[in-house]
């Protein structure tokens, strides 16, 4: 769907024609990212972060493909194959670093977008559907990235792999007999390489697929803007192409410029230095931790410290370990129900004044748990993350749908066009909804 | 509604959860972990005196220096540690010609089969070789060192946390425990058949102090001070760990150049084509 106004097209030469009989797929991109696709004139920059994600994605498939022409999926050569792609392959380095540090740049990107989406509500309806798609994306990206930094089979890949297959464990009765079927024996082994090297290489074309889907999505109501007020107008969007592809040009560029000082002169910093030393199943890591991307939900997992049981009888009703699990993956669910936790009519933020201010609570929260989950388990930490978590889940199941029934929200323009101009002289403006 | 009241009453119950059973028996049994007895001798990386000449986003190799590393890795380090990632045709990157490292390779000895009849044999290295392991196994390691497997050294300078500083400190980090610390903890002691390294992480080494002054004569004429083969090596597992160090820096000079070029073009149109939409 589009609006009514927006361009139509037209094939010019006969081949245009020809193909647009045929298959129509130039007609598909003009109506999807061309100037058939209609936008909200006032989004701003943290609108630029969906392109960038789907740019992260080619990158990483690219680099990724590459570098699987290099790569030996095997426990005892896949370290060695990992330096014979830095020292031997001509500009393997240069892929590496570029993978590596792209799979931090493609999260960091996608947090932005996902927190763009909490403060502006683009989960509310009608774009429930973009958002629910979103998440699955997310959770896709978490078991590729997972997967993908097993590969190297360093100390850090060993011993991540072994933690976060080892969580399966804590499910009941089926737990260990699952944990021992999805690693392939009783600790990753040759086997596990094996399975999350086939994983790893398929999961981002299941991610491209649902990525489509997403978008797909998106043009049905069209985007969402920072008023999140609904455009009325033709005066209210511009055409896709040149408007947006020229703004999502310069945030390539910077999004570029920040990419490349880690890739060139900070490549490792992201990393962990313990990587560099060859999977050893007989020597454990003194601190083991996941890539910083996981921290936030690593601390979560870990913030239970303490088993379910009942008072004075002492009989365990829930292991510790259980509950982190089930936190850590509720932590990431509880986004699929946020359309509906959050009722607030109005979508943005800078409307909201008491639901701003809890939106920068969560932010600090989570860089919270982030640092926490890069610590050891050792107090304060481990109390500070328990605060962190607790906030996390409050915020989302208590905070949000209790803010969005007491605010009164400040009043809304009435157009895009006047957010942006001051005024809107829109002569076919519809009446607004009552 | 429904699902609001639900999520309310999860939530509740969830932090109920973390707070009772996790968070008040934490609090109430809190403690600051102890100081492990050791940390009172340890003390951080050290850099030495104007730092490596290839650090910074300038940074460049020192031949020479990398030159003198190798000859130190070549007659001290070798002995026990291995370089199995690195082969004697990279050793052109240290500024040998050809002849000179066809040449530096044949002062190594490689085990080889023979070509007639397939018995193990040793032969002069050719460039193409890679460094040789010091022991045939794991097993042989251990049985010479103590128990203790000396590491590649291929990888060092990146497999611990700011690896070339961590290096040279360990080098020159053999000095006696500090006697107000041992006098606070008395019971400290160094284990018999470990040593005293105050830049290490737990500040025993399995490894003997390998460098002492002058234990290898450099052939340009520097003096082989500790201080100077600490540097000297530390420069050359470095590069050892990241042979591309200096150019991948070179490299990305020229891409963010033109980065912040094409950046700024792309503001120019981003600006030009938004100039009818903007509030005049």
């Amino acid at each position: 769907m589009s609006f009514a106004w927006a361009n139509q097209y037209e094939p010019k030469t006969a081949f245009t024609k020809w193909i647009d009989e045929k298959l129509p797929l130039p007609r598909l991109v003009y109506n999807a990212v061309g100037s058939g696709y209609p936008v909200p004139r006032n989004l701003n920059y943290m609108w630029n972060f969906g392109v960038l994600a789907g740019f992260c994605l080619v990158l990483q498939i690219v680099t990724g493909v590459v570098l699987a022409m290099h790569y030996t999926a095997n426990a005892d050569g896949a370290f060695a194959s990992t330096e014979h792609i830095m020292r031997n392959v001509n500009y393997g380095w240069l892929m590496r670093y570029a993978h590596a540090n792209g799979a931090s740049f493609f999260f960091i990107v996608v947090y932005l977008h996902i927190f763009r989406g909490f403060f502006y509500s683009s989960y509310k309806a009608p774009r429930e559907m973009i958002w629910l798609l979103g998440v699955v994306i997310f959770l896709l990206m978490m078991a590729t990235a997972f997967m993908g930094y097993v590969l190297p089979w360093g100390q850090m890949s060993f011993w991540g792999a072994k933690v976060i297959t080892g969580l399966f464990g804590a499910i009941p009765f089926i737990g260990e007999p699952l944990q021992t079927w999805l690693v392939g024996g009783f600790a990753p082994n040759a086997s596990t390489l094996n399975r999350f090297f086939s994983l790893h290489f398929l999961l981002p074309f299941v991610i491209a697929g649902v990525v489509i889907l997403h978008i797909w999505a998106l043009h049905i109501p069209g985007s969402s803007n920072p008023t999140g007020v609904e455009v009325k107008s033709e005066s209210d969007t511009v055409p896709f192409h040149p408007y947006y592809t020229a703004k999502d040009g310069f945030g390539l560029g910077i999004f570029l410029i920040a990419y490349a000082l880690f890739v060139f002169f900070l490549p490792n910093f992201l990393g962990h230095p313990d990587n560099y030393i060859e999977a050893n199943p007989l020597s454990t890591p003194a601190h083991i931790v996941p890539e910083w991307y996981f921290l936030p939900f690593y601390a979560i997992l870990r913030s239970f410290t303490g088993d379910l049981t009942i008072p004075f009888l002492g009989t365990i009703l829930i292991e510790a370990k259980l509950l982190g699990v089930i936190a850590m993956f509720g932590s990431i669910l509880v986004w699929f129900f946020l359309p509906w936790l959050d009722k607030s009519p109005v979508r943005s933020g800078h409307y909201r004044p008491m639901f701003r201010i809890f939106f920068w609570i969560l932010v600090v929260d989570m860089l919270v748990l982030l640092v926490c989950g890069g610590l050891p388990a050792e107090q304060p930490y481990v109390l500070i993350s328990q605060i962190a978590t607790a906030y996390y889940f409050l915020h989302f199941l208590v905070i949000l749908p209790i803010v969005s029934q007491i605010e009164i929200p400040k009043p809304l323009p009435y157009s895009i066009t006047e957010a942006v101009l001051g005024k809107d002289d829109t002569e076919a403006a519809p009446q607004p909804a009552a | 509604m429904t699902i609001r009241l639900a999520g309310i009453l999860i939530g509740l119950a969830f932090t109920a959860v973390l707070l009772l059973w996790s968070l008040v028996p934490g609090v109430l049994n809190f403690s600051l972990p102890e100081e492990a007895e050791y940390e009172a001798f340890y003390e951080p990386n050290v850099a030495p005196e104007g730092g490596f000449s290839f650090e910074g986003p300038l940074g460049k190799w020192d031949n020479q220096q990398l030159q003198r590393g190798y000859q130190v890795y070549k007659e001290v380090c070798a002995a026990c540690h291995g370089l199995k990632y690195v082969a004697f045709r990279n050793l052109g990157e240290l500024g040998y010609n050809e002849a000179e490292v066809r040449a530096l390779a044949a002062e190594w000895q490689i085990g080889d089969i023979d070509a007639k009849d397939g018995s193990d044999i040793e032969r002069a290295g050719l460039p193409t070789d890679m460094f040789p392991e010091p022991y045939a196994n794991v097993v042989e390691a251990r049985a010479f060192n103590n128990n203790a497997v000396p590491p590649d050294l291929s990888l060092m300078a990146k497999a611990r946390p700011d690896g070339t500083h961590y290096i040279y400190s360990l080098m020159i980090g053999y000095t006696e425990p500090d006697p107000e610390d041992q006098a606070e903890s008395p019971e400290f002691e160094t284990p018999s058949g470990l040593y005293f390294n105050e830049h290490f992480h737990n500040i025993n080494i399995a490894m003997p102090p390998p460098l002492t002054d002058g234990v290898v004569s450099y052939s340009d004429g520097t003096e082989a001070t500790t201080e100077q083969m600490a540097q000297d090596i530390a420069a050359f597992l470095t590069w050892t760990a990241e042979p591309q160090l200096v150019k991948r820096k070179q490299m990305g000079w020229f891409i963010i150049i033109f980065l912040i070029f094409a950046t700024g073009l792309a503001y120019l149109s981003k600006k030009q084509v938004w100039a009818d939409k903007k509030k005049k």
